[in-house]
């Protein structure tokens, strides 16, 4: 077993895995996050990204032992408390999902997106959007949700 | 499986070699982990080299040249300006490959070392003239990027060894590069043929140029002959002709769900001559 020390949404955290085992299996499994879902688990879907050192990246293709010394964001991190963040109060009033399974990597995704562009065009929601699958909406819903999200933070700042 | 975290090369290509079993070096990880989920390739010893110093470092030397950290990602050379400024090709080509989240991780050794024919990055990387610098159980030493591939899956890399870094060529005056592929969506896809030009221009006249074509053979090939069909011209309509006449005759696709032999074959001889309009218009700035 290997042990690593890391930040997970801004707790020191400690586990020891295995060397096979994901960052997907360790937050689901070790440390209770369950917010990030295995969907394909070879990185094609997006269902599992989380943020590493601020980049979205999908956790099934992250062995949990890379995680040593970095610093990981999850959905469980997104809300403050329970106040929820723009994005995903404008999932809920856009109904910008259905199953749910692929909503969680969205939101961490496209959080990565705003805080690096605070104002993308609806073709660099989509293009950065592209590793996040949807079978549910057609990814409209997703899309107007994060551009009328993005919209509330800027008028907020 | 034993995960190694070397703090040098030396140290990583030592492990490697004192391996008995099925080994593999850990950069971004979205092939070997793919690899690895999927039963594939399951590693005895799984040598991560993200820890060794310079690795995801991004340096031009005092001659123009580059050095690019075998770790660094497409992320981060997509945000590198100055890399831009001078080899778009090359960056746009790595940037092509998967989404946001495998940028966040995908690097430029990792694509030429999984050794696919289609990988996006590598006839960018040959076109530009690209080395890269190996280190293994007897010594160091640097080879061109088109030297790597041998055949699907398989590279030239002897048992031990590691890239390193990848190193570009100073860009000079007037020189441009390109990188082009087609699939049959506008993301997330394989390459049915890549096409790489670079060249550089004394005025309209070019005077150097190499040409690279993915997925069209068993490795991604250099096309000295389509290179040679620019070089003296003002990329005329008879040098693109001839551009396109060779690397069309450089083709020995495969035939599969993404593509004919035929419709292969004809296609890279289009992208070789849309590449090289690019790259000459970026030359000429």
């Amino acid at each position: 077993m290997i042990h690593v020390s890391t930040t997970v949404n801004g707790d020191a955290r400690e586990f020891l895995c295995d060397p096979r085992e994901t960052l997907l299996d360790v937050l689901r499994d070790r440390l209770e996050l369950t917010g990030a879902k295995e969907g394909c688990g070879t990185g094609d879907c997006g269902a599992c990204t989380v943020v590493l050192d601020g980049r979205p990246v999908c956790s099934c293709l992250v062995l949990a032992a890379e995680a040593q010394g970095h610093e990981i964001g999850t959905v469980e991190g997104v809300s403050d408390g329970e106040d929820l963040h723009p994005l995903q109060r404008k999932f809920i009033e856009h109904a910008a999902l259905q199953c749910g399974i692929c909503t969680p990597g969205i939101l961490v995704a496209a959080k990565a997106l705003l805080e690096r562009d605070p104002d993308p065009s609806e073709t660099e929601v989509r293009y950065w959007l592209a590793g996040n699958l949807c079978r549910c909406t057609g990814y409209d819903k997703i899309v107007r949700a994060v551009l009328d999200a993005a919209s509330e933070m800027r008028e907020a700042t | 499986m034993r995960y190694h975290t070397p703090s040098s090369f030396e140290d990583a290509s030592a492990i490697a070699a004192a391996a008995t079993g099925v080994t593999r070096f850990l950069a971004g990880g979205t092939d070997v982990l793919v690899q690895l989920r999927s039963d594939l390739v399951t590693p005895d010893d799984l040598i991560d080299i993200k820890q060794i110093a310079g690795v995801r470092d991004i340096t031009r030397r005092d001659d123009g040249s580059w050095r690019i950290g075998a770790a660094v990602s497409g992320a981060e050379l997509a945000e590198h300006e100055a890399l831009i400024a001078e080899w778009p090709g090359v960056v746009e080509a790595l940037e092509l490959i998967g989404s946001t989240q495998i940028q966040a991780r995908c690097t430029l050794a990792g694509n030429l070392c999984n050794g696919s024919p289609a990988a996006d990055s590598v006839p960018a990387m040959i076109a530009a003239g690209a080395t890269v610098n190996v280190v293994g159980p007897e010594g160091t030493r640097e080879i061109a990027v088109e030297d790597v591939p041998t055949g699907p899956g398989m590279t030239s890399l002897r048992p031990g060894e590691v890239v390193s870094a990848v190193n570009l060529p100073a860009r000079g005056e007037s020189g441009g590069d390109a990188y082009l592929r087609f699939i049959p969506r506008t993301e997330m896809d394989i390459a049915v043929v890549g096409a790489g030009v670079s060249l550089s221009r004394d005025g309209d006249t070019i005077t150097a140029a190499r040409v690279a074509l993915g997925a069209v053979a068993p490795t991604v090939l250099l096309v000295e002959e389509a290179g040679a069909a620019l070089v003296g011209s003002a990329l005329d309509d008879m040098a693109l002709a001839a551009l396109a006449k060779a690397a069309e005759a450089a083709c020995r696709p495969i035939s599969d769900k993404r593509g004919t032999v035929e419709f292969r074959t004809h296609v890279a001889g289009v992208l070789a001559r849309r590449a090289a309009r690019i790259a000459y218009d970026r030359a000429g700035v």
